[in-house]
């Protein structure tokens, strides 16, 4: 099979570093403009107190730091479900996905990225991010003291979750790298002892994938509001990580393929690939809904207060991006790929993918803006810049990985049947 | 009536499929080709358009959604309004959950009953088997013959030439 290496060009990646220069300057912007006291109401910094506007006074720092840890919790979950993309193919002896297999894998190139900044974040931000890191509200005799937070001291605790933290990412990237190596000897060596090695790595990655990426989503999304508890939660990041994953996965073979690369790669594979984006945009529905209608059902204060916040609470502050989360996430990639034709056709796939991928950073915006920010979020060059940043970081480590290896996986035993993919 | 067909008689897939092809460029019409298990490739070769089973699917599923939709708010908000959980009479998302039911319901039988009317299955139908070796390891194409028109030499020299590795004739009653 003929090797195919990516190529990516200096102005390409001087593309990418525009990109952060632009996010740099939007930010710096959005900063001078929050400092400056961009908006009347906005120069209360330091008390907790809402301001006359109805707008909650919130701090540069805090904004940032919020931002930050948004866009990190979202493309390290991207980042993680290439690996976890390529395990579940392995486990299930899949031959289709063998010409792809490479982008996914890639993907995880992110993650060494995402732990540092994640780190860093909340060593430095986690009062602004999480309410429940703030001391007094253990301490039985201060005012603040909060019974339901020191309740779940035992878990959510400053060392513990660092610890936590740290573990996650140190598994996270040693399977992403072990399976990796094992995909490029084999590239040089040949034979199949990678591919059933592979497959047992696979198997173990996809348990500590199950806990973790469970146990992840409390830590860094659930606790934002601390008070309130979900069952479903674990699966509710799970769900968005993984469709977001599919459609970066599918808009990554589509640009390969309008650039010249993957000659191997037709429509029956973006087929494939159209459906996991389809299916999975239909399981996160699923997932939101039933966490929705239970809480809506059983109207307790404490519970339904989540839905509160989003939907009429905070001002109506939330109320566009909550319905606009489900009609961008679900009304429309249902709608638009339900036909085999859109499936097979690189334009629609290319607008659907890039919908989701932008819908499901408002469902990470929509699930933590509201417990931090509350009423002073907003939508504007700091948002704006943080994710282009972060966007344009992501593509260097990624579009880097992709170009050290052969975009095909040249040994793979199920090669063959790849090429010749048909449904 | 009666009808004669020509049937060649193949043991190999990618045989069958070049066959298929060359026949076709030939100019002669293949009836309908019988295999054990289905053929990667083997609808695009004979030329059969996609079905359009799919359509009915949406509007069978468009029709449930609306019904239940339809049945729910009518028997919860006018026919006999109860207060449930004291939710409003109509009050969407409890309907969801019965609304997507039926809405799969009615697509996958409108599929079901449309596909056994469009192939005429039914209890009284008569198949007629061309060769029961279609349902081991043969494959089997079968060409009609037309009385006057089909030189039926030709037609073996054809099927021969392109790997069948028998041509039989069988007269089918209709």
């Amino acid at each position: 099979m003929t090797e195919e290496r990516l190529i990516i060009s200096r102005k390409t990646n001087n593309k990418f570093f525009l990109m952060i220069a632009v996010g740099v300057v939007l930010l710096i912007a959005g900063i001078i403009f929050m400092a400056a006291g961009g908006g009347a109401e906005h120069h209360a910094e330091g008390h907790g107190e809402a301001a006359a506007a109805g707008h909650e006074a919130v701090s540069w720092t805090k904004r940032l730091f919020v931002n930050l840890w948004l866009n990190n919790v979202y493309f390290t979950g991207i980042a993680l479900v290439g690996t976890f993309f390529v395990a579940v193919q392995y486990v299930a002896y899949a031959g289709w996905s063998v010409l792809i297999k490479r982008i996914p894998l890639a993907l995880s190139y992110f993650l060494p990225i995402g732990g540092i900044v994640m780190l860093v974040v909340f060593l430095f931000g986690g009062h602004d991010v999480f309410h429940w890191t703030h001391e007094y509200l253990y301490d039985v005799n201060d005012p603040r003291y909060d019974p339901i937070i020191a309740g779940k001291s035992g878990y959510l605790n400053f060392w513990f979750f660092l610890i936590r933290m740290v573990i996650y990412f140190a598994l996270w990237i040693y399977f992403s790298m072990w399976l990796r190596r094992e995909s490029n000897n084999e590239d040089l060596n040949g034979g199949t002892n990678y591919y059933h090695k592979s497959i047992r790595i696979s198997a173990m990655f996809l348990v500590i994938f199950g806990i973790t990426s469970s146990t992840a989503a409390w830590d860094w999304v659930l606790s934002i509001d601390t008070h309130w508890f979900s069952t479903m939660f674990g699966w509710y990041v799970f769900a968005s990580w993984w469709v977001s994953g599919l459609a970066a996965i599918t808009l990554t073979v589509i640009i390969l393929k309008q650039n010249g690369y993957l000659k191997m790669v037709n429509s029956n594979h973006l087929h494939d690939l159209g459906k996991f984006v389809f299916a999975f945009s239909i399981f996160w529905t699923y997932i939101w809904f039933s966490q929705f209608l239970l809480y809506w059902y059983a109207n307790i204060p404490e519970e339904s207060i989540y839905f509160i916040e989003r939907l009429s609470g905070n001002e109506g502050h939330y109320t566009w991006i909550f319905f606009m989360n489900l009609i961008v996430n679900f009304v429309f990639p249902f709608l638009v790929l339900m036909t085999r034709d859109a499936k097979r056709q690189m334009i629609m796939l290319k607008i659907v993918t890039i919908a989701i991928l932008v819908g499901h950073w408002f469902d990470f915006y929509l699930m933590m803006m509201p417990g931090t920010l509350r009423t002073g979020a907003g939508l504007g060059f700091m948002e704006l810049g943080t994710a282009l940043i972060f966007l344009g970081v992501f593509l260097l480590a990624f579009t880097k990985g992709l170009s050290k290896v052969s975009l095909v996986p040249v040994n793979h035993p199920f090669l063959e049947e790849s090429v010749h993919h048909h449904v | 009536m009666n009808k004669k067909f020509v049937l060649g008689i193949y043991d190999d897939e990618d045989v069958l499929l070049t066959a298929i092809e060359n026949i076709r460029a030939a100019g002669t019409n293949i009836y309908e080709v019988f295999s054990p298990y289905p053929v990667h490739g083997i609808d695009d070769v004979l030329g059969i358009k996609r079905s359009r089973l799919p359509i009915v699917a949406f509007f069978g599923g468009l029709t449930g959604m609306s019904f239940a939709l339809w049945m729910q708010i009518w028997m919860m908000g006018f026919d006999w309004p109860m207060i449930i959980g004291g939710k409003p009479h109509i009050s969407l998302p409890s309907f969801i959950p019965v609304t997507f039911e039926l809405t799969v319901l009615f697509s996958a039988f409108s599929m079901v009953i449309t596909f056994f009317i469009v192939s005429k299955l039914r209890p009284s139908l008569k198949v007629n088997v061309f060769d029961k070796r279609s349902t081991d390891d043969k494959f089997v194409m079968a060409i009609e013959v037309k009385d006057g028109v089909t030189n039926m030499d030709a037609l073996n020299d054809l099927l021969r030439s392109n790997g069948a590795i028998e041509v039989n004739e069988k007269e089918v009653v209709k």
